[in-house]
């Protein structure tokens, strides 16, 4: 089956992110395709690069990132919601005119459409938090 | 690109988070997508659609106007529930008087809320493909 997934919370404050994880995890082992993961409201936090947890908890931005990386995920940071809690990729701080960037990578900034896409091309659309 | 049943569900007073907002942010751009779009309102979302609101005093942006521009986007099917009014002692007076103009009837000015029961409304979000729940 084809999912897509949302997630609206926060790292570490909220368990949606971490759910989503092992959900995006076990339907990769199970065979499943995960054609888009995106992130809303406070869920944009988890693509930042500046998180530094403690050593002997989880990273989960660069849990993220390494599931991306290994099985070529495709991870969406709405860009209204990144923009109004001060999530930059490189080309946008340059744009707005800022002096520093923090999307870890494997995120990518781009619109609600992708959100709105990813409903119409997945079978499933599942939303962790809020 | 196939059409998909989307329905929004909203069930946050509009101003103590952001969900609301960020809710009618997804409506407006998924306009474009020429989908089949309904929203619903339940629980505290009743509050997005009252009328009058004035956000002076807590310093936020008033978006309770953009509402009225739902039918321009062809967002026309605007579910209400009316429990939660009744509950939260309201009426349908108190909200906005959302309209939509259609243009297979000489662009005839009709009413795009329907004030529904629970039950109705779980039938119809029973129907929906993709439900997004703010």
């Amino acid at each position: 089956m084809k999912f897509s997934i949302q997630i609206n919370e926060g790292p570490y404050q909220h368990q949606a992110s971490d759910t989503a994880y092992q959900f995006a995890k076990a339907a990769i082992a199970a065979g499943h395709e995960i054609f888009r993961i995106f992130f809303y409201h406070d869920g944009v936090n988890n693509a930042t690069r500046l998180a530094v947890p403690p050593q002997d908890d989880r990273n989960i931005s660069a849990q993220w990132t390494a599931l991306a990386k290994e099985n070529n995920l495709d991870m969406v940071v709405c860009i209204a919601a990144a923009q109004r809690r001060g999530l930059m990729d490189a080309d946008e701080a340059k744009r707005q005119g800022l002096d520093a960037n923090n999307i870890a990578e494997g995120f990518r900034i781009s619109g609600l459409g992708q959100l709105i896409e990813a409903g119409i091309e997945s079978d499933r659309l599942i939303v962790f938090g809020a | 690109m196939s059409v998909k049943k989307f329905m929004y569900v909203n069930r946050k007073a509009p101003y103590g988070s952001v969900y609301a907002l960020e809710s009618l942010e997804v409506v407006l751009i998924g306009a474009a997508f020429d989908q089949d779009v309904s929203l619903a309102f339940i629980g505290d979302g009743v509050y997005e659609l009252t009328k009058g609101q004035n956000t002076k005093a807590i310093g936020q942006k008033n978006f309770s106007p953009t509402y009225a521009a739902l039918g321009d986007y062809e967002v026309n099917k605007i579910y209400v529930e009316k429990e939660s009014l009744e509950e939260r002692g309201l009426t349908l007076d108190d909200l906005q008087h959302l309209v939509w103009e259609d243009e297979d009837e000489d662009y005839a000015e009709k009413d795009s809320i329907r004030l529904v029961s629970r039950a109705e409304l779980a039938d119809v979000m029973a129907e929906q493909e993709i439900i997004l729940s703010f």
